[in-house]
């Protein structure tokens, strides 16, 4: 299953929300969502211990619009528009964590 | 001529996600416009609008974070960012677009209570 976050980790909490709740799967961070994938932020060690037990991308235009094309965290994979589309066709079924 | 009062705006959103931080500087560079005293304030998520190195063509939206350095030619100057908002982001002053005042959060708090108009972002 795929789970796709679009807000940021520092100020909202999906992300943490959604980590709590799921064991296992893919899970694809888009928009505001992407800070959590920055090294050096407050949610980074959240975000790795759930590495652990889920595969995580970032939507890379929202990364780079962000400025933070250089800081992404080692392990995350990066994901074009394309790699999006693929990313809900491989999983049966997708939940948005708005 | 009417006596110039000290206006606040408060940016607390990271830019693209929401409209907010576009919608601030608008008003910010009106506000400029009447020859008041402007402070921007950054706070929590609202550091991030001031990242170097935005590059927004991948999203399509318009990349307004060249006008953050065009703040100066309105002499709009006083730029405050929450030290704390920084540091729990990984950003330190050399990853910001324009120079600024980093404040604690008890000097935001005193910077706070002098102004006469303060604006939510």
């Amino acid at each position: 299953m795929l789970h796709i976050v679009n807000k940021s980790p520092l100020t909202n909490t999906a992300l943490e929300n959604c980590l709590n709740i799921v064991a296992s799967g893919e899970i694809l961070l888009i928009e505001d969502a992407v800070y959590a994938a920055t090294a050096g932020n407050a949610f980074e060690a959240k975000l790795r211990e759930a590495m652990g037990r889920l595969k995580v991308y970032v939507l890379q235009p929202d990364l780079e619009a962000r400025g933070m094309g250089d800081r992404l965290i080692a392990g995350v994979t990066a994901v074009d528009y394309g790699g999006f589309v693929n990313l809900t066709i491989s999983n049966n079924t997708c939940q948005s964590w708005l | 001529m009417g006596d110039v009062k000290k206006f606040m705006f408060v940016n607390r959103k990271a830019p693209y996600g929401t409209i907010y931080a576009l919608e601030s500087l608008e008003v910010v560079l009106i506000t400029a416009a009447f020859d008041q005293d402007v402070s921007l304030v950054f706070l929590d998520d609202g550091v991030y609008q001031l990242k170097k190195g935005q590059q927004t063509k991948g999203i399509e939206t318009k990349n307004f974070s060249p006008t953050y350095r065009a703040l100066e030619d309105y002499d709009v100057e006083k730029l405050y960012v929450e030290k704390e908002a920084m540091e729990e982001r990984g950003l330190s002053e050399d990853d910001l677009l324009v120079p600024v005042t980093v404040l604690s959060r008890a000097e935001m708090s005193a910077l706070m209570d002098q102004q006469d108009v303060v604006l939510s972002f």
